[in-house]
């Protein structure tokens, strides 16, 4: 065990391994035919292609509009979180108003309470407001659960900005708006990049409020239309769920992968100078 | 340009009372040093001046102004932070340009200003460089420059060379006070190294626990200390203290302990209290602790306990009864550890403090 092959690669590989065999079994069931689906020599294996769910997809069902719905929720869901977000965390770590601190722990806390709680509230809202069945709706709604999130991530990230950088800004000239948006956002960004993406990825894969809250397919989300109308009763058109969920993640992942540097150095809340 | 003065200014966080009362002045063009251990109050004393701190008590006047209230991008100021605080986003260029686009200057005057800084303080070819991509005296003069650009009335600087390596410190010591000639802007500087602060000042104020101990040239203090903690303070290695009783010998006067008795000279002598109850902390600095011989009197023998070699001097510890002397001397006086030695002072130089308040006698 002395290589760095066996003790870093290995354990690694068989991690990845682990990770992406969903991913694959994902894949292969998008692309087999109905009836190897449950009976067939090696379920590992395809031996028959098809695009016939691929097709039916877009074709059967209104993936494509479940596809842009939830694009548009998320996208707005993200921007007006971090945007959020931002400006809350900054003004508690930066400005030290007073009971900062208690704010701050109080949105952690806030963080903590499950959204199946928060559901009937939340809809009682909804509908006073008369936003029910409205797409955009799931923006603010969103919000409620993501802005704590991003708030708390980008706190701990804020926190590591040396104060002296705000101070030397003060005292060349800058205004309290000019050092928040000119020196400290620049100097942020991998903490705001990393928290668009958790914005992004926790409003693609929500569930529970576009269900309740979208009750015409033509506001639903991938995930919830994808589930109310492949899945019938007790039949799983497994094909056709597969492809839409293998599309489905092309976003997400797209995100990391562009993105993954800015990722690592927000989660480790680190500024290298 | 401009002179600064503070009156009785305080800074309380809390019932903490950081620093108390301090009122000091600062001609313009000079250049102050504020010296102290940590946590004396030095570095807020320089945050209030920048407005960086509010002021509890006191005023603060940058030239006829009191700017207590005034905000700092308004005090017309210039801070050069320990750590540099460059903005990692952006190139030196933009980093000292900065504060002049704030102020609306037009491109070409901000231009010329920048290169000219830059080629003053040897970084014209790092303009383009991000912070992280200098070293730690490039980024040192990066900041000085940003500082520079400004012109400002006052500079105000907070251990600047503290995360520089020990020679380049030394270099860059020489560098700030030839570019304080060059730009004459008065300087506040704030150091706990002693050495800075006596190579750099004008005039230095050592401050402990929150309030000013003393004001003066670095000359001044170094031989006119006003009391104990200013005497251990300054100079390196420190003065040595010893706890004596006087004694009255006829009309001289000794101070004596253990083998240590040492005549007090008549000009000294009387600027003792004649009240005190015969108990004084003797001081004397290491160069002024010298090897008896014929010529001299004997005030102490002892034994040699370490010798430091430094190449063109020594310090021998010197063990005298139950303390420690150090004592400073020329490479070539024979001095070996375990050797029993004399010792004179030069007693012309003696220093003695109040064994309680610690006020000097002399």
């Amino acid at each position: 065990m002395r290589s760095p092959a066996l003790r870093i690669y290995f354990p690694l590989a068989l991690y990845a391994l682990f990770l992406l065999f969903p991913f694959y079994w994902m894949l292969i069931t998008a692309f087999k035919q109905n009836q190897e689906l449950l009976n067939t020599p090696d379920p590992l294996l395809i031996y028959h292609w098809t695009f016939a769910h691929i097709v039916g997809l877009f074709t059967g069902t209104a993936y494509l509009q479940w596809f842009a719905n939830t694009l548009i929720v998320s996208l707005g869901a993200t921007l007006l979180s971090v945007a959020i977000s931002y400006l809350t965390a900054y003004a508690i770590i930066r400005l030290r108003f007073p009971g900062s601190q208690m704010f701050g722990t109080a949105i952690f806390l806030a963080y903590i309470v499950p959204p199946s709680i928060l559901f009937i509230p939340l809809a009682e809202i909804l509908i006073r407001l008369q936003w029910f069945d409205k797409l955009w709706a799931l923006i603010p709604i969103y919000a409620t659960f993501i802005v704590p999130f991003c708030t708390w991530v980008l706190i701990g990230f804020l926190r590591s900005v040396p104060r002296e950088l705000e101070e030397a800004a003060r005292v060349d000239g800058a205004s309290n708006l000019l050092i928040m948006f000119r020196i400290i956002f620049p100097i942020a960004v991998p903490g705001v990049i990393t928290s668009a993406i958790f914005a992004f990825t926790l409003s693609w894969n929500e569930y529970l409020y576009a269900l309740v809250y979208m009750s015409s397919s033509f506001n639903k989300t991938v995930s919830v239309g994808m589930t109310s109308e492949l899945i019938s009763g007790d039949v799983f058109q497994w094909g056709q769920l597969m492809a839409g969920a293998l599309i489905g993640i092309i976003p997400a992942l797209l995100a990391y992968f562009f993105l993954a540097e800015y990722y690592v150095a927000g989660m480790s809340g680190s500024l290298k100078d | 340009m401009a002179a600064v003065r503070l009156e009785s200014v305080s800074k309380r966080f809390g019932k903490n009372v950081v620093v108390e009362a301090i009122t000091m002045e600062i001609p313009d063009r000079e250049f102050l040093v504020l010296v102290g251990p940590s946590g004396c109050g030095k570095t807020t004393t320089l945050r209030m001046i920048a407005g960086l701190e509010t002021v509890s008590d006191g005023k603060i006047y940058i030239g006829e102004r009191v700017v207590n209230d005034v905000e700092p991008r308004d005090r017309n100021i210039a801070m050069v932070f320990q750590n540099y605080a460059l903005y990692p986003h952006m190139n030196v260029y933009d980093n000292m340009a900065f504060s002049l686009q704030l102020r609306g200057m037009p491109r070409a005057e901000v231009d010329k200003r920048v290169k000219t800084a830059a080629e003053v303080l040897g970084i014209g070819h790092l303009l383009e460089r991000k912070p992280k991509e200098m070293s730690g005296g490039q980024r040192q003069r990066a900041a000085l420059g940003r500082a520079m650009v400004r012109d400002p009335d006052v500079f105000l600087m907070d251990e600047p060379l503290s995360n520089l390596d020990a020679k380049l410190r030394v270099q860059m010591r020489v560098e700030l006070v030839q570019l304080h000639r060059r730009v004459n802007t008065t300087t506040v500087y704030v150091t706990h190294d002693q050495i800075e602060a006596m190579t750099m000042g004008d005039r230095i104020v050592v401050m402990n626990e929150g309030a000013v101990q003393q004001i003066a040239t670095p000359k001044e203090l170094y031989d006119r200390p006003v009391n104990r903690f200013v005497a251990g303070f300054i100079g390196s290695p420190p003065m040595n203290f010893v706890s004596a009783s006087l004694v009255r010998e006829g009309d001289r006067v000794y101070a004596q302990r253990d083998d240590l008795k040492t005549l007090i000279p008549a000009a000294l002598a009387v600027k003792l209290p004649t009240a005190s109850r015969g108990e004084i902390v003797l001081g004397m600095r290491p160069e002024d602790v010298r090897v008896a011989n014929a010529t001299t009197p004997q005030s102490a023998s002892g034994r040699v306990d370490l010798v430091e070699q430094l190449g063109s001097e020594q310090i021998g510890v010197i063990a005298v009864g139950s303390q420690n002397l150090l004592m400073r001397t020329s490479a070539d006086t024979p001095l070996a550890a375990g050797d029993g030695i004399a010792l004179s002072f030069n007693d012309a130089k003696l220093h003695a403090f109040d064994p309680d308040s610690g006020v000097a006698y002399f």
